[in-house]
């Protein structure tokens, strides 16, 4: 009895992360995004994808760490062949290094705009066209109104975006999915060789909807996430610490 | 109906044409000229330099001695062709047949068309002085047949205008040349003594076939008009334009876009007939107080999409201002390409998805601008700033692979920044370095690598690139330009790993 009423409320869970746009439905062709440990955290225990996730960078060095870990989870999400489309206001990014993260660099649209409220009316026109595999968006500020509309953009087309936030100033919620900080760390060589290793990240998990918020070290190696067991200090971010809200 | 045709030869056809580009070449004597056999061999004279005794087909160099401050122009071949063109398409306003006749002339075809100018003498007037006015040194001349027009606009010292049936008077009189006869034959006529058409023209035809081949008997033929003579109109290609004038004035955003709408559904129609589609389009609305208002759209590849082309139009209506009213809209294609149905997919999408991204890129560079969507490729070449180049278009694929073999960082500034270090030693990475005022201490690193600068595209000092990791984890990307001990070198920091 107890074994029925448990698998009941389980399906009812899924249903209603669904109607939330959240969950995946069982027919998605989408293929998996590995996580490893992260998945744990999440809602039904897969990345959502067709949502809006923000990061916050709040040095130029977090950004780029931002950026390796969005190229990360995107290589996933461009597998099924669709092109990407990144926007920003000055493009930073140096396509060839994208590579090494399982991105065709030729198949990412640049767009740089000149003012914010460009970058934002382009990402959310991008947002809607379902041909997309991903956008990212390299803005500074996203307030709850406009985030609201990225949400509802993605909730028909199921494109997942991906909002870079550098230097961002108030920290007041948004409609996004999720919340992320992500900050470099101290890499590894193996068997103690001298010079730096593959990439390093403290991934912070700062706001999940439905989800348990949460902090992780990984690594990005051979085309997969591994994570780093070593026992991850629950550090105050920077961000958070200053307490600029 | 009696066939009336009109022969125009332009005197000076290739020099008139390029004296019209530079009028400061107009009563100076000037030839076009162009290499041939390893000298440059004089194709076209002016009348300046005609006048002085210099022809077609002399050398450059034996006209010089004639002539020392004679101008020379290069000549380039097919001109005349263009020109003759755009003549023949200005010739269409008194006929719709009108013939190119090369090298140098026109045949008109003006049945039934003299009347609308009052009579065949102001016609030919009219079409000779205007010729004239626009700067070319033309003659016409008119009879039944397109041979007797040749001839006598080339030929005849009398009268332009041959009446019906009175070819053979005119021909007796002028030289064998004027039948368009082959070099060779004028020759050999010249020779036996037959200086003018006159004095062959009755001869037994089988006697004039054995002699000067069959040649001579269909050209005397069509000049007397036994044998028809087919001309080859030109086909002046429709432009790519459609017009809606509205009866009342329209002012209104929906008025602009039904407008639209209905002039995109007849040039998509037309579009599609001809398999082709449009790059650029440009709507001019006419105001009722004659000024214009012009919004034009541009796509990244051809497209005959109503919907989509709309979609781009209407991003641009609320620039339009009606004022009192708008009374006539005029659309027009003004780039097309070809486009078939199943075109090469771009990346490996499907289909459906690759119009898609094509159409939302349309609209995104129809509001932002089409220089801001950029899409890069791999470039030959190790020096960070030239490792990748532009794509030229979006079907482009990447001729080699990308690089992997290097680390890189994924943020690279547009510029190297300078930054304070401090180096245990030359050739050693730094322990510490300074940037924005804050201090990085250094714990691992990795280099250097050298870079040369590729001192056949610029000019420079080498760059040693260091990767290094400080306390907190963060990846950098420094170099020193030049070695240690040059007096420009310099540490900065290029860029910042994930």
């Amino acid at each position: 009895m107890q074994a029925i009423k448990k698998e009941k409320l389980e399906m009812l869970r899924r249903e209603i992360l669904c109607l939330q746009g959240l969950g995946t439905r069982p027919s998605s062709e989408q293929p998996p995004i590995k996580l490893g440990p992260v998945l744990n955290n999440m809602p039904g225990k897969v990345f959502p994808v067709g949502a809006v996730h923000e990061f916050l960078s709040p040095t130029l060095a977090a950004s780029a760490a931002t950026i390796g870990f969005i190229s990360a989870v995107i290589s996933f999400l461009m597998q099924s062949g669709k092109p990407c489309l990144w926007v920003g206001m000055r493009r930073t990014i140096f396509p060839p290094a994208l590579k090494v993260f399982g991105i065709d660099p030729d198949r990412i649209v640049f767009i740089e705009v000149a003012k914010e409220k460009e970058a934002l009316w382009t990402i959310e026109e991008a947002l809607k066209c379902k041909a997309l595999g991903a956008v990212i968006g390299e803005i500074k500020e996203l307030d709850f109104t406009s985030s609201r509309r990225l949400q509802l953009a993605v909730e028909d087309s199921r494109v997942t975006g991906f909002i870079n936030r550098l230097y961002p100033r108030s920290l007041r919620p948004t409609a996004c999915v999720a919340r992320w900080q992500i900050l470099p760390a101290g890499s590894q060589t193996t068997g103690g060789l001298p010079g730096i290793g593959f990439p390093r990240w403290r991934v912070e998990l700062l706001k999940i909807r439905n989800g348990k918020p949460d902090c992780w070290q990984l690594e990005w190696s051979d085309n997969a996430f591994h994570s780093i067991d070593s026992s991850v200090q629950k550090m105050v971010s920077p961000a958070l610490q200053t307490g600029v809200a | 109906m009696n066939i009336r045709y009109l022969s125009i030869w332009f005197r000076h056809l290739l020099t008139d044409g390029y004296a019209l580009q530079q009028p400061g070449l107009n009563n100076i004597p000037f030839v076009m000229a162009s290499p041939e056999h390893g000298r440059m061999v004089i194709q076209a004279v002016n009348a300046v330099a005609e006048a002085d005794g210099i022809h077609a087909g002399m050398v450059v160099a034996d006209a010089r001695v004639i002539f020392p401050s004679l101008q020379v122009v290069d000549a380039k071949e097919g001109t005349e062709e263009e020109l003759l063109n755009l003549l023949a398409e200005w010739c269409l306003r008194y006929t719709p047949d009108v013939a190119i006749d090369l090298p140098d002339g026109l045949v008109l075809n003006i049945t039934g068309c003299p009347h609308l100018w009052g009579g065949e003498r102001a016609y030919l007037k009219d079409l000779v002085l205007r010729l004239r006015g626009m700067g070319y040194d033309a003659r016409a001349a008119m009879a039944d047949t397109v041979g007797a027009a040749w001839a006598v606009a080339r030929y005849g010292k009398i009268t332009p205008l041959i009446e019906n049936g009175g070819q053979k008077e005119t021909l007796v009189t002028l030289p064998p040349a004027a039948l368009r006869l082959e070099q060779v034959v004028t020759e050999r006529l010249h020779k036996l003594g037959l200086y003018t058409i006159g004095s062959f023209i009755d001869m037994p035809r089988s006697t004039l076939r054995r002699r000067f081949g069959p040649e001579i008997l269909t050209r005397i033929d069509q000049a007397l008009g036994t044998v028809a003579e087919r001309i080859q109109p030109i086909r002046p290609m429709p432009p790519y334009e459609e017009r809606l004038p509205c009866l009342e004035p329209i002012r209104t955003a929906k008025g602009i876009e039904i407008a639209i709408s209905r002039l995109l559904e007849k040039l998509c129609l037309r579009l599609y007939r001809e398999g082709k589609g449009l790059r650029t389009a440009i709507l001019t609305c006419h105001r009722i107080d004659h000024e214009r208002q012009q919004i034009s759209i541009s796509t990244g590849r051809p497209s005959r999409n109503t919907e989509h082309l709309f979609k781009l139009f209407e991003l641009q209506i609320p620039t339009i201002r009606p004022a009192l009213g708008i009374e006539l809209f005029l659309l027009e294609a003004g780039i097309t390409e070809t486009l078939t149905a199943t075109q090469e997919t771009l990346w490996n999408a499907t289909g459906s998805d690759e119009k898609a991204v094509a159409e939302l890129l349309d609209k995104i560079a129809g509001k932002v601008g089409a220089d801001k969507v950029h899409r890069y490729m791999p470039s030959e070449h190790y020096w960070p700033e030239r490792s990748y180049k532009e794509a030229v278009s979006l079907q482009d694929q990447p001729a080699t692979a990308w690089r992997t073999d290097r680390l890189r960082p994924v943020c690279l500034l547009p510029r190297p920044e300078k930054i304070e270090v401090s180096v245990p030693l030359p050739d050693y990475p730094p322990l510490l370095f300074r940037y924005g005022g804050k201090p990085y201490r250094i714990v691992k690193a990795d280099g250097p690598e050298r870079i040369e600068q590729e001192w056949w595209l610029e000019e420079g000092l080498h760059r040693d690139y260091y990767a290094v990791e400080d306390e907190g984890g963060a990846r950098y990307w420094l170099f020193r330009a030049g070695h240690f001990d040059h007096e420009q070198s310099g540490w900065y920091l290029h860029g910042f790993f994930a």
